[in-house]
């Protein structure tokens, strides 16, 4: 069944199932993610897709990653509105990814113009340079079911971990290093790219 | 990262555990709720219910016998606040720093507390008699400020008794 | 225990339980929820069963252990019935004056009545008493009637009547229609039409379905869902059952957050006085219908309230929130329709059911029918639990059922629906309660939390409170919410110890906009709401703090001295020994003085002195120190 839907200003044809973001691809509109992948399941934790919908006359803003297309659906993939957003979203996630910038974060920072250092300057913590979008962990999932690395804590608490009984599981399937959007997981150097979750919970990482 | 690499993260470095029968403790529960994986989170608190803390040996046999993910289970054990992957206290004294109790004096209560016991929050007395912990609403706000000792309410505390409620807890 | 297998049993039994109750037998209602035993209630009732024991009277008086009745700052309470007389701040010592003098001779004992502190009245039944007069009680007054253990007193009582009507004379649609037709709107704070939602699920594909009971009450300064939980567990499973057989569910959970042990007990136990009862199981009254509930006890987060987070937490999975533009409703638990609503919703269904639709909109406004319980709490006078109908004014909440403000203090705001909701100034203590009202001025209803504060509470401290509760409750998934929380909290706390600077409260504005649009769920969305509307309200307190450095409210450790007037100093040693840093200098008849550098400031003198002589400065400079040896001016009537 065939939805129509306007991603601004141009009509697009989608399907039951997909989402604003998927509907955006095939007009060649790009939205910026960080934490999707096209083999996993929106994950919605960025919120750097954030688009502008319109529907019956109310205007919201919404993860375009999870958003299912619906027909009669307008989009607004730009704005100032959703720029300040994107914008912001960039500045507070650049506390975790301090002032090293690289990758895909590094394109996106000086695309929206954000000033990555204001707020790590007002909340003063050492930053980890992971962004916790949860790539590398669910691919991981995805690779061995069992993962080798898994979240632990909440809130700003929250990190990646490595169970080091699940070492033996972990084949080289390199999942999980392509798709770091700050470049924390390298394949270079011998060290495994988190903490032990032994570490953490003696908090000697 | 490759398995090899891994093998750096020093396993060794984990608590031995002085509890007998891990597997046997573990098994019983997890039969009680038939295997059934949606009731990770309540043999988990079965588990804390009866050790007052989850020995990591633990989350490993609940990981194996209910067939789920370790990284699922650590993740639970460390998102709740009702788990302890550390031994607790002979005693657990919870200060409530919910709205009703904090406009009615609840911090004061805290740091007195906190300098009765010589510890801060979420640590043990050296003694291994007194853990202090926080709680965002014990839902007796009527009675505020509110101190919970091993699940006991005490309900209008003023600084200068608090002494007098931790004496009772030997 | 007899399985009921039709509405007609039900009926017989009833009757027999009724004619049962009809002598006129002596009952002693000791309240045994959470507030009371906190004030020592079980004492109580142990000392008025021994005193029974020693006078022979175990036969002929009934004793029972009751629910809340919301006085909880009068606990413990006790009420005598056929008399209805209640007894308040009852202590163990108590009980034998109570059974030789109110039980056995039919008298009262005069100073455990209520004393109205403003006119001196002594009330001997809770409709004398101020603070229900103004209430109406249609879902907590059975609290008392009842002990939350018993199926039977709640049958007794009409308990599922409603049950057995929507069984057997009305259909799944029919139920839903009524349901719509009473308006009844989702109580867990956000407003939306239950009927609708139910609908929803209803019309959801896919024959597997849920109902789910939100017991994951975890708002700061509300215990509404508690004292229901606890006091009439079966009018929340009775309400799940009608609403699994309207939805077309089998199935049910209830959800009860860890700090609530008696609530998970008591549902537990209600759950399985029903099944014996085939009210819940195969062939529910005979009428076909099958329905099972399952407990499911949180372990301690908040966040686990939203709904979506909640559905994980019963998968077993982590309780955080999932993205759901896709509606609950439609794929919940395991993907399936799920209707989730909270614990009053539900408790409201049965009501909705019996008395009928028109009956419950003439209660409350046109936009929002009903009764709504707030947890009035904070400098009020009369804290408790009261159950209004919808749109009765803040003034007459705070005023007329509250008693006013603690102390003779001056009102400054009233904060609604947690750390969703936000501050609600003097000038709006007109407003009518009710789901729009409280929206308009930058607040919400929320789950019904009414924490009132006075001219000791800042502003900013407050605003700081809630950004501090909700960066420890926040999954941590989304970087807006995480992240957004991190800084805010470190400017207010900045704010709040006097190093601020001007533009702190424009990044606080950018910040609280990015969370309200783009954060995942409605923790982070509304998290903002405290700080905007403190900001919007309370401007002038942030300016004080922001460029005098001072705090008007004198809350604010950092910006606050303790200073010991000398001419109104005792020199009594109550506050010396009180000090745990030693500040305090002065001996016997010697004027005590503060040494500044020494002083922690932890308030522990001001709360010790009984001649009002220490007070708190803010952003003024503090007297230099009397001379030594300055003996104290002594006052008539001091010690």
């Amino acid at each position: 069944m065939g939805l129509k839907l306007k991603i601004d200003d141009k009509e697009v044809e989608s399907m039951e199932g997909e989402t604003i973001l998927d509907a955006a691809k095939k007009l060649g509109i790009e939205i910026p993610t960080l934490c999707h992948h096209e083999g996993l399941e929106p994950y919605g934790a960025c919120r750097i897709c954030s688009v502008e919908i319109e529907k019956n006359g109310r205007k919201r803003i919404v993860a375009a990653c999870c958003y299912p297309a619906e027909d009669g659906l307008n989009v607004k993939t730009r704005s100032p509105r959703i720029d300040r957003i994107r914008r912001i979203i960039i500045e507070l996630a650049a506390i975790n990814v301090g002032g090293d910038l690289s990758g895909k974060f590094l394109e996106l920072a000086a695309e929206y113009k954000a000033d990555t250092s204001r707020f790590l300057q007002k909340v003063k913590v050492e930053p980890s340079k992971c962004i916790l979008c949860g790539l590398c962990v669910r691919r991981c999932v995805e690779a061995c079911w069992d993962s080798v690395i898994g979240f632990v804590g909440r809130g700003v608490n929250r990190r990646i971990v490595v169970y080091p009984e699940n070492a033996s599981i972990c084949s080289t399937c390199d999942h999980c290093h392509g798709i770091c959007p700050t470049g924390r997981i390298t394949s270079i150097g011998p060290d495994p790219p988190f903490p032990s979750i032994d570490d953490v919970l003696a908090g000697r990482e | 990262m490759s398995s090899l690499q891994l093998e750096r993260v020093k396993a060794h470095e984990r608590r031995p555990i002085r509890l007998q029968g891990v597997a046997a403790i573990v098994n019983r529960i997890v039969e009680e709720y038939g295997y059934d994986k949606s009731m990770l989170i309540q043999v988990l608190l079965r588990l804390q219910k009866s050790f007052s803390w989850l020995p990591m040996e633990m989350l490993l046999e609940v990981s194996k016998q209910l067939k789920v993910p370790l990284s699922q289970v650590y993740q639970i054990a460390t998102f709740y606040k009702a788990f302890s992957l550390t031994p607790r206290g002979r005693h657990l004294v919870r200060v409530c720093m919910g709205t009703a109790c904090k406009v009615r004096g609840a911090t004061n209560i805290l740091e007195k507390i906190q300098r009765v016991l010589k510890i801060e929050r979420d640590e043990t007395t050296p003694d291994g008699r007194f853990t202090l912990e926080t709680i965002n609403c014990a839902g007796c706000c009527a009675l505020g400020p509110v101190i919970t000792v091993d699940g006991e309410y005490h309900g209008n505390v003023k600084t200068h008794n608090v002494e007098k409620i931790l004496e009772q807890y030997r | 225990m007899k399985r009921i297998d039709s509405p007609e049993d039900l009926e017989k039994l009833r009757r027999k339980l009724r004619s049962k109750k009809k002598t006129d037998k002596t009952t002693i209602s000791v309240c045994v929820s959470t507030g009371c035993v906190a004030l020592g209630s079980i004492k109580v009732l142990e000392a008025i069963k021994a005193e029974l024991e020693r006078q022979g009277l175990v036969e002929t008086v009934n004793v029972k252990e009751t629910g809340c009745l919301g006085f909880c700052e009068q606990g413990p309470r006790l009420s005598i019935h056929p008399k209805e007389i209640c007894y308040f701040k009852v202590k163990p010592e108590d009980a034998q004056e109570i059974v030789s003098k109110t039980v056995i001779k039919g008298e009262v004992v005069e100073r455990l009545l209520y004393k109205d502190p403003a006119t001196g009245k002594v009330a001997r039944r809770l409709d004398e008493i101020p603070f229900y007069r103004h209430q109406v009680r249609p879902l907590l007054a059975n609290n008392e009637r009842i002990d939350p253990k018993s199926i039977n007193d709640y049958i007794a009582l009409g308990g599922y009547e409603a049950l057995a009507k929507a069984l057997f004379k009305m259909t799944p649609e029919d139920v839903i229609e009524e349901i719509k037709r009473a308006n009844l709107r989702g109580r867990g704070g956000g407003g939306f039409p239950t009927g609708i939602k139910w609908e929803t699920t209803r019309k959801a594909p896919g024959h597997l379905k849920y109902v789910i009971v939100n017991c994951d009450e975890g708002d700061p300064g509300a215990f509404m869902d508690r004292s229901l939980m606890e006091g009439n567990p079966h009018s929340v499973l009775e309400g799940l059952i009608i609403g699994g057989y309207a939805i077309g569910a089998g199935e049910g959970f209830v959800y009860v957050r860890e700090e609530y042990p008696l609530a998970a007990e008591n549902i537990t136990n209600a759950i399985r006085q029903a099944e014996e009862y085939g009210l819940l199981g195969e062939n529910i009254l005979g009428s076909g219908f099958n329905f099972k509930v399952r407990v499911h006890r949180g372990a301690g987060a908040f966040v686990s309230g939203e709904s979506s987070a909640l559905m994980n937490a019963i998968e077993g999975c982590i309780g955080e929130p999932r993205p759901k533009y896709v509606h609950t409703a439609v794929k919940g638990v395991w993907g399936r329709p799920s209707c989730l609503n909270n614990v009053k919703t539900w408790a409201n269904i049965p009501l909705i059911i019996l008395n009928g639709a028109e009956w419950f909109r003439k209660i409350g406004t046109e936009g929002s029918s009903g009764t709504a319980i707030f947890s009035l709490v904070g400098k009020v006078n009369n804290t408790g639990l009261v159950e209004v109908p919808m749109g009765i004014t803040l003034r007459d909440l705070i005023y007329k059922i509250g008693g006013g403000i603690k102390d003779g203090k001056k009102f400054k705001a009233v904060q609604t629906g947690g750390p969703s909701g936000g501050f609600i100034p003097e000038q709006y203590l007109n407003l009518p309660v009710d789901f729009d009202e409280l929206n308009r001025v930058g607040s919400m209803m929320g789950s019904g939390g009414m924490v009132v504060m006075d001219e000791d509470t800042c502003m900013v401290d407050a605003a700081r409170f809630f950004i501090d509760f909700l960066l420890e409750e926040s999954c941590g998934k989304c970087i807006p919410c995480r992240e957004g929380l991190r800084v805010l909290s470190r400017i207010l706390n900045d704010i709040c110890e006097g190093k601020g600077v001007e533009e702190d409260v424009m990044i606080v504005e950018e910040i609280a906009e990015t969370m309200r649009d783009a954060s995942l769920c409605a923790l982070g969305t509304t998290a903002a709401n405290p700080v905007l509307t403190s900001l919007k309200y309370f401007r002038d307190e942030w300016d004080q703090h922001l460029k005098a450095k001072r705090c008007p409210a004198k809350a604010c450790k950092a910006l606050v001295n303790y200073y010991i007037e000398p001419e109104k100093c005792q020199a009594c040693q109550l506050c010396r020994r009180e000090c745990p840093t030693g500040a305090i200098l002065g001996g016997v008849e010697q004027v005590h003085w503060i040494e500044q550098d020494k002083c922690v400031k932890c308030g522990s003198c001001y709360e010790a002195c009984r001649f009002n002589a220490i007070v708190k400065l803010s952003g003024e400079p503090i007297p230099p120190p009397p001379p030594e040896g300055t003996k104290p001016v002594r006052r008539r009537g001091g010690r």
